[in-house]
């Protein structure tokens, strides 16, 4: 077990095509700005048609940007059944924040599988974890202008959290380097928005 | 980050860097004037962001017909006096590998990288071979990059190398290293000019029309260097054999081979343990983060293997541990070394079974092998405390949905794939009686239910060839399967074979007008190269022509009704029938999109049949309905013409 001090793991995941990789280059780069050591490890190619994609972000001197099991500080999942996923990254102390918008496999009918209910996950994971945070992004994104905003919410919802160690101000600033500038205000609007879900 | 800052960027400044971008500023660094590649994961990005930067950082660059032409693009322009860039994946080295052994032999004069990253644990790819072995094979030097950083200044002194023994150098990386993102610093951009001997003969030769953007080398004759007949190549062999000597010279006092401390003064038995590339990351974290007291070599440069400073590192030691991914070559490397040296000190890699042989290493394989060897001597580690999850959520996790890569909605290779299945129905065809040879892209996928037009797989434009074998082999029906980007790669040749052999079988090009794999690349068969200008478009149905084919037929695949009676005729077709189902890929940016369809549920009678034959994303079963998710239907109305109850139209607003 690592115990550096400055160490934060983050463990970004979801579904191909939902801003993941953005999002997190966006912490990223905004972790570089406030002066942290910092990798990612990104996989593209052929989990963008529809398949699992995580990412794993590593502060504080690491070399190797794999997140060890039962590590990561931070489980970020931009759907629901892909936090229990993630699980094997978490320890009880491991905040975990998800959005509760299912995105159902389009497979599940070829493999006779059932998708679990929502309500069943989160109460399970209240069971297992300290730090649970189902957040409604859809909603929220809907709120701020377009369910493409998805990511930012959930990325001012991430920011919120006690212990997360980059200001919300660098994010912004992140936010706005990656991202068109036409959607500034509404990606802004989102941060707000998710960031508020938790503090509130 | 803004892309042009990789041309922008000025010395000091820093940027949070994929690999493949820290790949591309390393070029722009060092001066490269030309570079080449056939795109392929895990080094796609570099070529996509070439496309878009390769005017503003004056080079030339092309998305080349395959790896083997790209190695050739890079060795004689390099040969010309510039220094030259081509990368590719693993797989991508066995292509350009016929042409790469030569151009070792001719050597470099102006300076050639080849990068290659492999692919442990095949994310998106069909192996794990290991590209250190080419170099042995080769004879050619390689550097192995653990981070974005290193690649970057790796490339630079690749660059130094290669032009200084006049030599292609391998720069070695994994998934996990051109996929990291990490801080790079930047450093100043050379403004040194084209390799001396080839400089400044180009004034008389103006040839045109307009300026072009990038430098020009000039190609001095020497056939001693440069054509290797068997009265040449022999001397080559000679003179790279001594090249390699002087060069080990630079790898055994290279920086690139480094020795990290981690305080091994104790007087119980001294460990000391030897890794590179991304398995060094792994091995790092785990001695620091555990305290261990056991030095690291980090090697970097790994070929010609530094003997002697591996030897000044082991001869001490009373255990030597060697964490590689893939083949255990460096361990190789040092058991001769202690053969040689007459030392019998203990070696923990992958031959004696200390590491696991395949798939990609992580903190935690590590940790758990080095756990065996102090094991050995009754000290354990401490290891991180497994959480336990209780019943219900083990439960929950064991049973999850599984997420697989799947074609896109509105895919027309879905389209294919049903209009085949149902032509095999209506002939009486079994289906094994009739065997799908496929090829290396996105309709691979055509492997998983309900379609199941994956049967038998080796590699780019070999499903053309696998047809030419099943069909002298065997009397079964024969379907092969090749994307438009793969035919031109490599499945021309097996084409004009097939029909020259008298072979008889039915060609699919699915012709969707992109590289859809690795993110739409340009190809040959489009009217745009990669660096966005127009290009002549290659008619791959003129080419199915010029080839003697008898059958030629393009078809748009999303009208069923054409699709299943094409493929009958086909079937029934004595030779080689080449059906050209061309219909652009879904993901191709600017396409306008077509208005979503919907289930008139009066209508529907629940047979499913678009669920279990189209299997398209876009169509679900909610609550016992079958039901279109509008938001991901792409309007291709493939499943109007499947239903048979008429039950799906278009969604009026």
């Amino acid at each position: 077990m690592l115990n550096k001090e400055n160490s934060y793991n983050i463990y970004i995941c979801g579904v191909g095509g939902q801003g993941i990789i953005k999002t997190s280059v966006i912490i990223g780069e905004a972790a570089m700005n406030e002066g942290y050591e910092v990798i990612l490890s990104e996989i593209h190619g052929m989990s963008q048609r529809g398949g699992v994609v995580s990412t794993e972000l590593k502060l504080g001197g690491y070399k190797s940007s794999v997140i060890e099991k039962n590590n990561a500080d931070i489980i970020l999942a931009f759907e629901p059944i892909e936090a229990v996923r993630a699980l094997d990254k978490a320890n009880e102390d491991t905040k975990i924040v998800f959005n509760t918008s299912p995105i159902i496999p389009s497979t599940l009918n070829q493999f006779n599988q059932n998708y679990p209910d929502v309500k069943e996950i989160v109460s399970n994971l209240n069971e297992n974890f300290n730090f649970v945070y189902p957040v409604e992004a859809e909603k929220l994104a809907i709120e701020a202008g377009s369910l493409l905003a998805l990511n930012m919410v959930l990325l001012g919802a991430t920011v919120a959290h006690e212990g997360f160690p980059i200001s919300k101000e660098a994010i912004i600033k992140a936010m706005k380097n990656n991202l068109n500038s036409k959607f500034h205000e509404m990606n802004l609007d989102a941060i707000e928005k998710g960031y508020n879900s938790v503090i509130d | 980050m803004d892309l042009n800052q990789l041309v922008k960027g000025k010395d000091g400044d820093k940027e949070f860097l994929l690999g493949n971008e820290a790949t591309v500023r390393g070029a722009i660094e060092a001066g490269v004037s030309i570079a080449a590649t056939y795109p392929g994961t895990p080094t796609s990005e570099i070529g996509n962001i070439f496309s878009v930067l390769a005017k503003d950082a004056g080079i030339f660059f092309e998305f080349s017909i395959n790896e083997k032409v790209a190695m050739e693009v890079g060795a004689s322009s390099s040969a010309s006096g510039l220094k030259t860039l081509v990368f590719m994946k693993h797989v991508g080295l066995n292509v350009a590998s016929d042409s790469f052994m030569s151009a070792v032999y001719t050597g470099t004069p102006g300076g050639m990288v080849v990068l290659v990253a492999d692919e442990p644990s095949m994310f998106s790819s069909q192996n794990e071979q290991d590209t250190r072995n080419y170099a042995r094979l080769a004879n050619c030097p390689v550097l192995e990059p653990s981070n974005p950083q290193e690649i970057k200044d790796m490339m630079k002194y690749g660059y130094e190398l290669s032009r200084e023994f006049s030599i292609p150098v391998i720069i070695r990386t994994t998934t996990r290293v051109s996929h990291m993102r990490g801080v790079v610093e930047f450093e100043d951009i050379s403004d040194e000019e084209v390799f001396e001997n080839s400089n400044n003969n180009n004034q008389h030769l103006q040839r045109d029309s307009s300026p072009v953007h990038w430098k020009k080398g000039f190609f001095k004759k020497n056939k001693q260097q440069f054509v290797p007949v068997p009265q040449n190549a022999g001397i080559m062999h000679e003179k790279l054999i001594a090249k390699m000597i002087d060069i080990n010279k630079v790898s055994n006092s290279s920086k690139l081979n480094t020795v990290f401390e981690f305080n091994n003064s104790g007087n119980k038995r001294k460990l000391g343990l030897i890794a590179g590339g991304s398995a060094f990351n792994y091995a790092y974290d785990v001695i620091n983060g555990d305290n261990l007291e056991m030095d690291i070599l980090k090697l970097g440069f790994t070929y010609p293997f530094p003997k002697n400073l591996v030897l000044d590192f082991v001869k001490d030691l009373d255990g030597i541990i060697v964490v590689e991914e893939v083949d255990p070559i460096v361990e190789k490397e040092i058991l001769v070394i202690l053969g040689e040296a007459g030392l019998n000190i203990p070696v923990y890699g992958k031959i004696n079974g200390t590491f696991p042989m395949p798939y990609e290493y992580n903190c935690n394989i590590v940790r758990d092998s080095i756990n065996k060897i102090i094991n050995e001597n009754g000290n354990d580690l401490d290891n991180s405390k497994e959480l336990e999850l209780n019943k219900d959520l083990t439960n929950l996790k064991n049973n999850l949905p599984d997420r697989l890569p799947t074609l896109c909605a509105g895919c027309s290779h879905r389209a294919t794939y049903f209009g085949v299945r149902r032509a095999m129905d209506e002939m009486g065809i079994a289906n094994e009686d009739l065997i799908f040879s496929s090829d290396i892209g996105c309709y691979t996928l055509g492997i998983s239910p309900p379609y199941e037009t994956t049967d038998y797989l080796l590699s780019m434009g070999a499903s053309i060839g696998d047809a030419c074998g099943f069909s002298a082999g065997t009397n079964q029906y024969i379907v092969s399967f090749i994307g438009d980007s793969t035919f031109f790669h490599g499945g021309i040749p097996q084409l004009i074979n097939g029909v020259h052999n008298k072979h008889r079988f039915v060609v699919t090009v699915l012709d969707n007008r992109t590289t859809g794999m690795t993110g739409g690349q340009p190809h040959p068969g489009l009217p745009v190269d990669g660096m966005g200008d127009f290009a002549p478009e290659i008619s791959i149905e003129k080419i199915a022509k010029a080839s003697e084919c008898e059958f030629v037929e393009t078809i748009n695949p999303m009208l069923l009704k054409q699709t299943v009676d094409t493929y009958k005729r086909a079937l029934k077709h004595d030779g080689v029938a080449v059906i050209i189902a061309k219909h652009p890929c879904t993901l191709i940016k600017g396409l306008k999109r077509k208005k979503p369809m919907t289930i008139n549920q009066d209508k529907c009678n629940n047979c499913k049949i678009c669920i279990d034959k189209l299997a398209c994303p876009a169509i679900s079963v909610v609550n016992e309905k079958v039901i279109i998710d509008h938001l991901v239907c792409k309007g291709c109305a493939v499943c109007v013409q499947v239903c048979d109850e008429r039950a799906i139209v278009g969604k009026k607003n």
